[in-house]
């Protein structure tokens, strides 16, 4: 017995209404909540009943919420940059250059980026609180107030990301190019700066946005290493936003906060959806 | 100008032997053409002639200097690749200039020989253009142009044609030949599967299979005096026709060959092999009939004009004269 | 014979001597990867070594230097009291250590395995031909660009106890009588977990997967349709073994992702022995317990399970990463 085409038509369009609205409705809520006055917050609505400010200008102006995100743009931005540096050489050699090794040292790098972080904690813990101390005692520095350790230890997952996904979009562009940039007798670096490099600006696109997006949402770390409220990320500073006793829970202002975090990450990964796609793909990592 | 000399060059890629052994004399000036079926390791032999694969034994000397550790850069030789392999960022000026930018040549110098050899292949107007904007056929000038501008020793194409249609093909056939004229001093090494352009083109031709030279000459003497029966049906179009076993004996050797440009229909008495038209294709300025004369391959008779036999019809062969007779043993050498 | 013979393919056999240009891209390519080498080292390599290095000591947070060797204490010891009896401590005898390790392989199989069966569900949607596909892909992304933190705050409070949504559509739908303490009572706080790290990393699979059913042909369900094969045994016998590659690549990583989970939890259900993972008990022992020897020992202990579940996973699944591609 064939199910009649019609009931396959309304199961399908009924799936992916469910999907949809799975997908949406969280987000959707906390914007409704977030626009809600602190007096009617706790009462349970499903479409937006008032229009008030009240919980961004409290998130805003209290405490040191617009410090965080600077924070959080301050070490994203430093270390996708620190990673494409060294991932474009890097990537060049190993998708590029046959040589002993590089078998292993891809295998290596696939490891590093699957790393349980949790995992070297302690042992940079230790060196992030060494070298601070270096710099308080020996160049008078405090370097606990710079976000140098973030930038740091972020390297951990954004460099071999980035490295690995740089390798499999260099390694689809074409042998010719390169072979024709030989006979003109350009060095090895010569083919990546000007030969490579405009080619792969795309993929550095995708590489860099699903870097960012990585270093942006970081938690293990950033909770870690910040010493002060100051210097915290944006997911630290959501995390442990308090009111103003500690048993009140402000849920107006972290969903304020929070709708302020997410919708440029939103905007942005719709805007470069194919991109993102292509990188994830690639790279198979988590972004 | 240079003189290019393989002395017992070989290539493998691990356990798979490419380039077996080859020894061969490329003359100063010269246009060689490498010819043979594919996997026959011309490109490889190209690309070891570049500098881009390394040599796994032998040697290689341009002008009696042992080039083998040489960059292709050191060598002097520029390549036209077969995906034209233009730098898609750079405009057609950028891309010709390139090299020389590299090499820290005077922008003025560079400008000149960039517009020289614009000039040479009309491409002029297309400096400023990206190549994406670009035609297949103005991209494989750009190509050409830019090996043009470094003023090499040595010229390597890599099949160049193999991605233009037709009738470009033939008209880009004609231009570089020209150019090989025009640029009277520079030797040029061309790899082609297509044996119309080997014939055209060459000085010599290189016949490579399997790793070695099969035969080296020119074109007219591959055509004459074909050293195998793989080189003597490898050139020549239509294919030469071969005979064996009992149709063979009757003239003494293993396998008889004869083209089809020099086989005569002759009366049912008087004809070495005899047969039926199984097929008949009219070019216009000539036929090719195909006979079935009980072989294992059908017989291919090229007649001038439009032939008047039809499909099913008998008819007996013969050659034209005793020479155009080709006869080889059971290893397939002349006899 | 062109582009099968290029340089960039098998390694060269022993004989080969290298020319310059050869050379040249080898010394250039070690040169290119030393930065990132280094980086790593520092980054990765050598806190890795200090932190098995600290398991073997009593290190303490307030005085790291002050560390003294100890041996396997940390793992195991056993002390025998005048009296005679025996007292064994240390990490392989910790009940809560290794309830740590049971709520984080059942938290990574439960999560994992839903995931997988709703991503495939998804990407099968996502592959089929239907008017405003692209609007349903963007939204479908929404979750996974969100960040973990933010989910989990957002899910905190859709999943509060008073005021949350969910208790009140389940009141409204009578699927619940009174309303449940979602993220705090023991019996529901991995549920609640589950849930929301399903929610987020669905769509991840989801993309993964649809990115392998995108390279299988066309013709081939063009051939089954033709041939009559009823579409459910289309997908178990061509689709699903076309796109398993994919799949399996998609689920090492997003195992590794689960086993090693911090963020969610932390902020979800802080303090719930239910949902207490490896990662979690380490850093609390690290950082709020004052166990740092103690942490450094259940970190090294989790480093090399994930490593065994991974080796495990490979070599029994034949994993291939160029399959996912």
């Amino acid at each position: 017995m064939a199910v009649p085409k019609i009931i396959w038509r309304i199961g399908f369009w009924l799936l992916v209404a469910f999907i949809v609205f799975m997908s949406v409705f969280p987000f959707y809520y906390a914007i409704v909540t977030s626009f809600k006055k602190p007096s009617e917050i706790f009462q349970v609505s499903y479409w937006p009943t008032s229009f008030s400010l009240e919980n961004y200008k409290s998130v805003l102006t209290s405490g040191d919420f617009l410090r965080n995100i600077w924070n959080s743009i301050v070490v994203a931005v430093s270390v996708v940059a620190l990673a494409m540096l060294m991932g474009i050489t890097a990537a060049y050699a190993l998708a590029r250059v046959r040589f002993r090794g590089r078998g292993a040292l891809l295998l290596i790098i696939l490891g590093v980026s699957m790393f349980p972080q949790v995992a070297v904690l302690s042992g940079l813990f230790e060196l992030v609180s060494g070298v601070n101390n270096f710099g308080t005692r020996i160049l008078g520095i405090n370097l606990s107030n710079t976000h140098w350790a973030l930038v740091f230890s972020y390297t951990i997952f954004t460099l071999p990301f980035t490295v690995w996904v740089l390798t499999t979009f260099m390694r689809d562009l074409p042998m010719e190019i390169e072979e024709a940039a030989i006979v003109d007798g350009a060095t090895p670096w010569q083919i990546v700066s000007k030969v490579f490099l405009p080619l792969m600006w795309p993929a550095l696109v995708t590489t860099g946005l699903l870097a960012f997006i990585a270093a942006w949402n970081e938690f293990l770390f950033a909770l870690t290493f910040t010493s002060s409220a100051s210097m915290r990320t944006v997911p630290v500073g959501i995390a442990l936003l308090s009111g103003s006793t500690q048993y009140e829970v402000p849920w107006g202002n972290i969903m304020a906060a929070s709708v302020i975090v997410t919708l440029p990450i939103i905007l942005l990964v719709l805007a470069f959806q194919r991109k993102i796609v292509s990188g994830l793909t690639a790279g198979g990592v988590k972004g | 100008m240079a003189r290019i000399q393989l002395n017992g060059v070989r290539k493998s890629f691990g356990d798979v032997h490419v380039i077996k052994g080859v020894d061969l004399d490329i003359r100063a000036g010269e246009f060689m053409v490498f010819v043979g079926p594919s996997g026959c390791g011309k490109s490889t032999l190209l690309r070891l002639i570049a500098g881009l694969e390394d040599i796994t034994s032998g040697e290689m000397r341009f002008n009696d200097q042992r080039v083998n550790d040489k960059t292709p850069s050191e060598r002097g030789i520029a390549m036209v690749f077969q995906s034209y392999a233009l730098y898609p960022h750079m405009s057609v000026y950028d891309n010709m200039a390139f090299g020389l930018r590299l090499a820290k040549g005077e922008e003025a110098e560079t400008r000149k020989r960039v517009e020289r050899a614009a000039e040479m292949l009309q491409i002029k107007q297309y400096l400023d253009r990206l190549p994406k904007q670009l035609s297949g056929g103005q991209r494989q000038r750009v190509a050409i142009g830019r090996a043009i501008v470094r003023d090499p020793q040595v010229f390597l194409f890599d099949e160049p044609l193999s991605n233009l249609d037709a009738a470009l093909r033939v008209a880009t056939r004609l231009e570089i030949a020209k150019l090989h004229h025009d640029m009277g001093k520079a030797t040029m090494i061309y790899v082609t599967h297509d044996q119309v352009e080997a014939m055209t083109l060459a000085d010599r031709i290189c016949v490579l299979r399997d790793g070695l030279v099969e035969q080296v000459g020119t074109p007219l003497e591959l055509y004459e005096k074909p050293a195998s029966v793989f080189v003597a049906g490898f050139i020549g179009s239509p294919k030469m026709n071969f005979f064996s076993g009992a149709h063979a004996s009757p003239l003494g050797a293993h396998t008889i060959g004869v083209r089809p440009e020099h086989l005569l229909a002759a009366p049912e008495s008087a004809g070495t092999w005899s047969g039926q038209v199984a097929h008949r294709e009219v070019m216009g300025s000539d036929t090719y009939l195909y006979i079935d004369v009980g072989g294992p391959e059908l017989i291919t008779l090229r007649e001038t004009g439009i032939s008047g036999r039809n499909p099913g019809d008998r008819i007996a062969l013969t050659p034209m004269a005793p020479h155009y007779v080709h006869r080889f043993n059971e290893a397939g050498r002349p006899v | 014979m062109t582009a099968e013979t290029s340089f960039s393919q098998a390694p060269p056999p022993e004989a080969t001597r290298r020319s310059r240009l050869t050379a040249q891209r080898i010394r250039s390519a070690w040169i290119f990867l030393t930065p990132m080498m280094l980086a790593l080292a520092l980054v990765a390599g050598w806190p890795l070594f200090r932190n098995i290095y600290f398991s073997f000591t009593d290190a303490s947070l307030t005085n790291l230097g002050a560390a003294q060797w100890i041996g396997f204490d940390n793992y195991y010891s056993k002390i025998t009291l005048p009296s005679g009896r025996e007292i064994t401590s240390g990490l392989l005898v910790d009940p809560e250590w290794w309830r740590a390790v049971g709520n984080t392989l059942r938290f990574a199989f439960l999560s994992v395995g839903f995931e997988t069966v709703f991503g495939l569900i998804v990407a099968l949607v996502l592959n089929a031909e239907f008017k405003g596909r692209a609007l349903v892909r963007a939204a479908v992304l929404v979750p996974w660009a969100i960040p973990t933190i933010v989910s989990a705050k957002i899910w905190a409070w859709m999943l509060n106890d008073q005021f949350g949504v969910i208790n009140d559509v389940f009141l409204k739908l009578g699927l619940i009588s009174e309303k449940v303490a979602w993220t705090a009572s023991p019996d529901t706080a991995m549920t609640a977990v589950l849930i929301v790290d399903i929610w987020k990393t669905t769509p991840f699979m989801a993309l993964l997967i649809l990115a392998g059913l995108q390279m299988v042909p066309k013709d081939i369900y063009e051939a089954a349709k033709i041939d009559g094969v009823h579409p459910v045994k289309q997908f178990f016998k061509i689709t699903l073994p076309l796109i398993w590659p994919a799949v399996m690549v998609a689920v090492i990583f997003r195992l590794l992702d689960a086993l090693r989970i911090f963020d969610l939890i932390y902020v979800l259900t802080p303090n719930n022995a239910q949902t207490r993972t490896m990662s979690v008990a380490v850093r609390e022992n690290l950082f709020d317990f004052d166990n740092f020897a103690y942490g450094s020992a259940q970190a090294t202990m989790l480093f090399f399970i994930i490593a065994l579940i991974t080796i495990l996973y490979i070599t029994l699944g034949r994993v291939r990463f160029d399959g996912g591609k």
